[in-house]
């Protein structure tokens, strides 16, 4: 979603974008003039005119799960974006009884939290874990 | 004579030069800023309905209408603006 009109989306998309994915931007090109919603989601640069890069993960409630935000310059991680909803989506498969420790990605361990874990994450989880 | 901008990642603005007049009354939507609160993780995305281009056809977008799926809600400052 930008300030854009959808007719520059479409401009970009046939004209640009599809010339780096295959069939084009298969999601919906969102415009937003004014940044009215951008303005109800705080992602709105008022001076600028523009949407900065605000980046929202939204669950199947309909409840913000994470967001992040940048300035112009930066672009974004997308693997960190779908390593994060492979991670929410495990929590809501669990109902909430498995946790995500940091640098949690598919297939290593999770965190059971109870009242036997307290005072023993450093007995199954170390901090060479974020970083591998 | 116009000069040569310096072309960055966001979109070039211009504005009202001269007459200070303006800018006074440009305080209010400041006021209104006063009102935004950042989104809360845990709560409830607002709802909108937005004009969009997909494959070739102009729809209209409503974020409830993904209800039931997960959802990234990318926003970013303009098109052909390089990043």
């Amino acid at each position: 979603m930008s300030v854009d009109s959808v007719f520059v989306h479409k401009m970009w998309n046939d004209n640009e974008l599809s010339k780096m994915v295959k069939g084009g931007v298969p999601y919906a090109m969102m415009s937003d003039a004014g940044g009215k919603v951008g303005t109800i989601y705080g992602i709105y640069d008022e001076v600028g005119g523009v949407e900065t890069r605000g980046r929202f993960i939204i669950d199947p409630d309909g409840n913000v799960q994470g967001y992040e935000v940048l300035t112009p310059p930066v672009g974004r991680n997308v693997n960190e974006t779908l390593r994060q909803i492979q991670a929410f989506q495990l929590v809501r498969n669990s109902k909430g009884s498995e946790a995500t420790p940091s640098g949690w990605k598919p297939g290593k361990m999770t965190l059971k939290p109870g009242p036997e874990l307290v005072g023993k994450v450093w007995e199954v989880w170390t901090t060479d874990k974020a970083f591998d | 004579m116009p000069e040569e901008m310096k072309i960055g990642c966001a979109r070039p603005t211009g504005g009202p030069v001269g007459d200070n007049i303006k800018t006074e009354q440009k305080e209010k939507p400041i006021e209104s800023k006063k009102e935004e609160i950042m989104i809360k993780v845990g709560q409830k995305a607002p709802d909108f309905t937005a004009p969009a281009y997909q494959k070739g056809k102009f729809i209209n977008v409503k974020l409830s209408d993904y209800l039931g799926k997960w959802v990234v809600l990318c926003f970013y400052p303009g098109d052909f603006t390089f990043v």
